[in-house]
């Protein structure tokens, strides 16, 4: 009983609003952003030292994509008929490249739920801050960690005949990021609900497969029977997967046959949805999630 | 009231928590009203679900009350919150620092989320590794560490930041009696090198004897508050125990033939007397009953307690917290 905290319980920063008046005068008070932004940034960096300590995890979350791209890509890349000289290696390694950060994020933003039960958590919540910066470091730390990790993947891209142009870099770690921060806000959201280590797993790994396959990280998107396409249509993670495939294949000189295979045409209603479009679509949403989750947490832990 | 703000670290009125389980409300804490003078060491005693957590809570701002104000440093613990978090150190019951991480970089983490500037950090973090002995550990991760180093390092983490207040819930709980009596040496010295206030729940009663204050919680309010000495001479007995052939007989024989109410407790037949060593003798020559043993006993604060919640802090670790009848219970 006593350790079950009903909402109203809850200090929340707006709780506290009748005291901000008084609160205005205090000196200390002054630097409040300042040090909401500074326990951002803690709590973030702090992701990154555990992902440090934690080797193994670094080399087991990289294998299943290196498996996708080397041997699956190997192996069905003499039945698939790109239209063209290009290797179905090169078409699958964007899609997988999105993919490989799934797990990572998410397990990153689900790891709240071990933070409870190892009891740090409390450690970040009886603590002169927000909840929301707490939340957002987490959800950063996360992302950056996720990121961070796909670069191992992002510089084998040569070996499948992708150009290092440092331009064309740029734009996928970016899309990586936002792509990372997405799955994170998603598991953080998951973990202000989930209470159990147990429940936890299996809730993400229902999450992250679906989401992976749906994304057309593996498979063109353009002539799916129609509820498939309204599937990837309604993910998330496939406003992140398509226009890192296309910014891909935009970098290479392909014929017009290859072209019409392999490039991402992603239509709502018959709209071809430019890239610019899908990449603010996925940004809102993650702005979204991450800020629902924060809401949530207030008014539950 | 408001003159004697300043003084007080801890200031509590009325003091309130409802908890609404399913249909009718529970009521933790009732009402009750405490004053912790800056720089002492206050022990808060009482059996489980007597509302000790819940009010240690409550003053840490981790709880919202249903009624009444607490102030903490000087700062409303409702209205004021992040002044009274800058300004209190925690030490919780069950352990809360990051395993995976070593020592140093424990409190490190800390130090930045209570505003510590880099200088600040870097010179505190030396200073209360070196008080709890483990400067030579900083750099280990803290997964290495036993459980008497994991509490010595959530202490030194509660007083990075250099709080006024240090709260702590039942810090020694689960330690061997080597590492609890390291914990309070730690503590007697805040106690007399710092001026920090140091709020402390226990269930060794022989700990609470480090207090310069205890008070004692039962039924979600403050049975009795007083220094230990002063709380010692107030149960005023020696205590009494007696292993007999016949404990109903004797009973009914020490209220008749000596005028003293007698009790069971814990198999024996107990009562409370003034001076133990004058009413031994009588025992043998008036009671008629077989007396196999008889132990007398100095008032300690086990007696305090039992006293004053009808239980020895023993029983009330049981789930069902039973109470026992007690011969000098008034």
């Amino acid at each position: 009983m006593a350790d079950s905290v009903d909402a109203r319980d809850v200090t929340t920063r707006s709780d506290a609003a009748p005291g901000a008046a008084s609160a205005g005068l205090d000196p200390e008070v002054r630097s409040d952003l300042r040090h909401e932004l500074r326990a951002t940034w803690v709590v973030m960096r702090r992701e990154l030292l555990r992902f440090r300590q934690d080797k193994a995890r670094m080399v087991t979350m990289l294998l299943q994509p290196l498996l996708f791209v080397f041997v699956m890509g190997t192996g069905l890349g003499s039945i698939v008929d790109t239209g063209g000289g290009t290797s179905f290696q090169t078409f699958l390694f964007p899609g997988v490249l999105a993919t490989s950060v799934l797990f990572t994020a998410a397990f990153a933003g689900i790891s709240l739920v071990w933070d409870r039960e190892f009891g740090f958590l409390r450690e970040m919540m009886v603590a002169p801050i927000s909840r929301g910066s707490i939340i957002w470091g987490k959800c950063l730390g996360g992302a950056v960690v996720a990121t961070g990790q796909s670069l191992v993947l992002l510089a084998l891209a040569g070996t499948v005949g992708i150009p290092y142009s440092p331009l064309l870099l740029l734009e996928l770690i970016g899309c990586l990021f936002l792509g990372a921060l997405l799955l994170t806000g998603i598991g953080v959201l998951l973990s202000t609900r989930i209470k159990t280590i147990q429940a936890a797993m299996p809730v993400s790994q229902l999450l992250i497969m679906p989401m992976m396959f749906l994304s057309g990280a593996l498979f063109p998107l353009s002539g799916l029977p129609d509820w498939l396409a309204v599937l990837t249509r309604l993910n998330p993670l496939t406003y992140v997967v398509q226009p890192m495939r296309y910014l891909v294949l935009e970098h290479l000189s392909l014929t017009e046959a290859e072209e019409a295979r392999l490039v991402p045409v992603l239509t709502w209603f018959g709209w071809h949805v430019p890239v610019g479009v899908q990449l603010l679509t996925v940004a809102v949403i993650t702005l979204g999630l991450v800020t629902l989750a924060a809401r949530v947490f207030r008014t539950t832990e | 009231m408001s003159d004697t703000v300043g003084e007080a670290a801890i200031e509590v009125v009325g003091l309130t928590k409802r908890y609404p389980s399913g249909g009718t409300p529970v009521d933790a804490v009732r009402g009750i009203d405490l004053r912790v003078e800056a720089g002492q060491t206050y022990g808060f005693l009482g059996p489980n679900g007597a509302g000790k957590s819940t009010t240690i809570e409550m003053l840490c701002t981790i709880r919202n009350p249903t009624a009444g104000t607490a102030r903490v440093a000087g700062y409303d613990v409702v209205r004021q919150r992040d002044q009274v978090r800058r300004r209190i150190g925690l030490v919780f019951q069950q352990q809360t620092l990051d395993l995976q991480l070593t020592a140093e970089q424990n409190l490190r983490f800390h130090a930045e989320l209570y505003g510590l500037s880099r200088a600040d950090a870097d010179r505190r973090i030396g200073e209360v590794l070196e008080m709890v002995a483990l400067a030579d550990r900083r750099g280990d991760q803290v997964q290495r560490f036993s459980g008497g180093m994991r509490r010595r390092l959530e202490i030194a983490r509660g007083l990075v930041h250099a709080p006024q207040v240090l709260f702590l819930d039942e810090p020694t709980i689960g330690l061997d009696p080597q590492t609890r009596a390291a914990i309070w040496d730690h503590l007697q010295w805040l106690r007399e090198n710092t001026s920090i206030t140091v709020f402390v729940t226990t269930h060794y009663m022989d700990e609470a004897e480090h207090c310069d204050r205890i008070a004692i919680m039962d039924h979600g309010e403050i049975v009795v508050e007083d220094t230990p000495e002063a709380l010692k001479s107030r149960v005023g007995t020696d205590r009494i125990a007696l292993r007999t052939d016949d404990d109903e007989l004797a009973i009914t024989r020490v209220r008749e033939r000596l005028g003293i109410e007698a009790g069971m407790h814990e198999g024996q037949v107990t009562l409370a007397v003034a001076d133990g060593a004058q009413v031994v003798p009588r025992l043998f020559t008036e009671l008629g009953v077989g007396i196999r043993s008889v132990t007398v006993t100095r008032p300690s604060l086990d007696d305090v307690f039992l006293t004053y919640t009808g239980r020895t802090i023993r029983d009330s670790e049981g789930p069902q917290a039973p109470s026992s009848p007690f011969a000098g219970r008034r």
